[in-house]
């Protein structure tokens, strides 16, 4: 180690004298380095973005949620027929709450479509009742100066009203317009929050940012015949999802009457497992983009496992000279394997520097349009950075120590007659 | 004869280089004794097997049959690193083409053996220097070997070569690329370290060099065929 370290310095110079005496091969091994070096950190930085906005937007919809809807039995249950369709009413949303300890609340979903009116201008959107909860388990959050639903106005039916952020802008051409009033079949509503605007990968009844949101008290003193739409509910866990909707089955099963095995009484659908799969799927598309980006590399790395060899045979002698001095196979080794690794990592931060400018650049492009706020932008991130360092740095290593080894399988008797 | 233990003793050496099917005997059986302050030439028309002599003696390459004790150490089925080592404690080099580092200076130069070695750097530097003043060359440790003429470029070599203090200095033609008053410095050269008490192989086909040794081993056809000394 200490010979290897004290020998750095005439390596440098090698590496000088080589660069001088092979000014354009090693310029454009540089660059193919660097261009491997900007694919891979390319590709990464866009897996990683592609990565972080599907994590944000599969939780557009909440995290970790279920929702469920009434279906129809399709098995004789009890002394009961199949295709019995089944209703949930208030008391269950309790019942549920209060009788599964592995979920961390539940909230009622009534919905209409209903005439939005502000002035002249009326929009069909869907009209939603819900509890307070449903804000923060649906991901639902206000604008500054705004609020979601509270208790207090699901306890006292009043006429608020929380607006998605485009239904708010279509009616009033703007979203600053907490306080301000909407009719909704002829009551008027008092606006108390404007939602926030996200992008939704999973959705039912369409995006949250054209509805209406309403206590769900109000709603049913409006429109006393409808019946309940979904429940919504957490597990405590992500783990615990399996046991909660087994749960739910025995206990609507219990009260309505249906075999808790006949899935098609109740549906479920726990997000849960679109957010582990859209997860999954979206590493494994950062993975593909990498070993892309890790193959560009290698090819870079080919560039300068040929110029070492070009450059043992150059040195044919001087590695026969060195070991009748008494180098041993290693002392003859190391110089071209940090030789290699100089070349790698000069197009190495080549490379990353080019890929920071354009990940910069494009991160100053304000997002707008749609496309580029579901894929995402670029994103270096540290486990990138050390993701490439460690390529670059085996692809030098491999790039210099096969050439090494061939080195060092001179026969300094031989090598010395060289003229 | 000195009744001591020989520095250099190859029994029965022989060297069978087969290239595909053709097998060539480049030495049958040579048997020598080299004893410490000797200063031996051997000499031989080209083909005669002196430079595989010369290979074997430098551990450059490990005689097919027979047995070569190199300053008590057996020399033969030894690994490529062993035979490193021993080629750094014991022989020193010196080449008619002088083999320095052309990017190097000669001061670094004269460094490598002891770099190998894994001596510290600055004692490195301080032996290096004093070799290279031991040869003439104090105001050149700077220089580059392209800004040395021949005569210098083979004495920073003589310095290499004697750094790591080797058993014996192992010279193969060390006039042979210098003009003859460069040549006659360096012949003149070795008469005093031979003087000063090192032991000298010295492998060459000048008859005028050869008769300054105090020992002429003659070679032919892969085997001595005179072996004379000078009277001391």
């Amino acid at each position: 180690m200490k010979t290897l370290l004290a020998e750095l310095r005439l390596v440098l110079r090698l590496f000088q004298a080589d660069v001088t005496h092979n000014r354009k091969r090693i310029a454009l091994t540089v660059i193919a380095i660097g261009w491997g070096t900007l694919s891979i950190v390319m590709l990464l930085s866009f897996g990683e973005g592609l990565r972080r906005s599907f994590y944000t937007n599969t939780r557009g919809m909440g995290v970790g949620i279920a929702v469920v809807w009434p279906g129809a039995t399709t098995r004789p249950w009890a002394g009961l027929p199949a295709g019995r369709n089944i209703q949930f009413t208030d008391e269950d949303a309790e019942l549920l709450a209060a009788r599964i300890p592995e979920i961390d609340g539940v909230s009622r979903e009534y919905a209409t479509r209903r005439g939005v009116t502000v002035g002249e201008k009326t929009i069909n959107a869907r009209v939603r009742g819900v509890d307070a909860r449903f804000g923060a388990m649906r991901n639902i959050t206000p604008q500054a100066g705004g609020r979601f639903l509270n208790e207090r106005d699901i306890e006292e039916k009043r006429r608020v009203v929380v607006l998605g952020d485009e239904l708010a802008q279509d009616l009033f051409g703007s979203q600053d317009v907490v306080g301000r009033t909407v009719q909704i079949q002829q009551s008027t509503f008092t606006v108390v929050g404007v939602a926030i605007p996200k992008t939704m990968m999973g959705m039912y009844s369409g995006p949250d940012k054209g509805q209406a949101t309403i206590p769900a008290t109000t709603y049913k003193s409006m429109w006393t015949d409808h019946k309940m739409s979904n429940l919504i509910y957490r597990p405590l866990t992500p783990e615990l999802g399996d046991q909660a909707k087994a749960q739910i089955y025995r206990i609507l099963g219990g009260r309505y009457r249906f075999d808790p095995d006949d899935l098609r009484a109740l549906g479920v659908w726990d997000t849960r497992r679109n957010q582990q799969i859209t997860d999954n799927i979206a590493l494994g598309i950062q993975m593909f983009l990498g070993l892309i980006g890790a193959l560009t590399l290698f090819v870079g790395g080919m560039g300068v496992a040929n110029i070492m060899y070009a450059v043992v045979q150059e040195r044919t002698r001087e590695i026969g000279l060195k070991m009748a001095l008494g180098a041993k196979a290693r002392q003859v080794m190391a110089p071209f394997v940090v030789e290699a690794l100089m070349m790698t990592a000069m197009g190495g931060l080549l490379g990353t520097f080019v890929s920071l400018t354009i990940i910069t650049g494009i991160g100053l492009i304000p997002v707008q349009d749609d496309a580029l706020a579901f894929l995402g932008k670029p994103t270096f991130s540290l486990p990138i950075a050390a993701a490439t360092a460690l390529i670059l740095g085996s692809v030098g290593a491999l790039a210099g120590f096969f050439p090494a080894r061939h080195a060092a399988a001179v026969q300094p008797a031989v090598s010395l007659r060289y003229e | 004869m000195t009744a001591e233990q020989p520095l250099i003793e190859l029994q029965g050496v022989r060297k069978v280089y087969s290239t595909g099917r053709l097998e060539v005997e480049a030495l049958r059986g040579i048997d020598l004794d080299v004893h410490r302050n000797e200063y031996v030439a051997i000499v031989g028309p080209s083909g005669s097997g002196k430079s595989t002599l010369m290979n074997i003696l430098g551990c450059l390459d490990t005689p097919s049959a027979g047995r070569y004790t190199l300053g008590g150490e057996t020399v033969g089925g030894l690994d490529r690193n062993r035979l490193a080592e021993i080629r750094n404690r014991h022989i020193g080099f010196v080449f008619q083409n002088f083999n320095l580092l052309p990017y190097a200076s000669a001061l670094e130069n004269v460094e490598l053996p002891l770099l190998f070695a894994g001596v510290s750097a600055r004692e490195r530097h301080e032996r290096a220097a004093a070799m290279l003043e031991r040869v003439d060359l104090a105001n050149r440790m700077d220089h580059k070997p392209t800004e040395l003429s021949g005569g210098q470029m083979q004495r920073v070599a003589i310095a290499r070569a004697l750094v790591n203090r080797p058993t014996i200095l192992l010279a193969d033609e060390p006039t042979g690329n210098l003009d003859s008053a460069s040549g006659k410095a360096i012949v003149s050269l070795f008469e005093e370290l031979h003087a000063a008490g090192q032991t000298i192989v010295l492998i060459t086909h000048d008859a005028g060099i050869a008769r300054l040794a105090n020992r002429v081993v003659r070679v032919q056809d892969g085997t001595i065929v005179e072996d004379v000394r000078a009277a001391a």
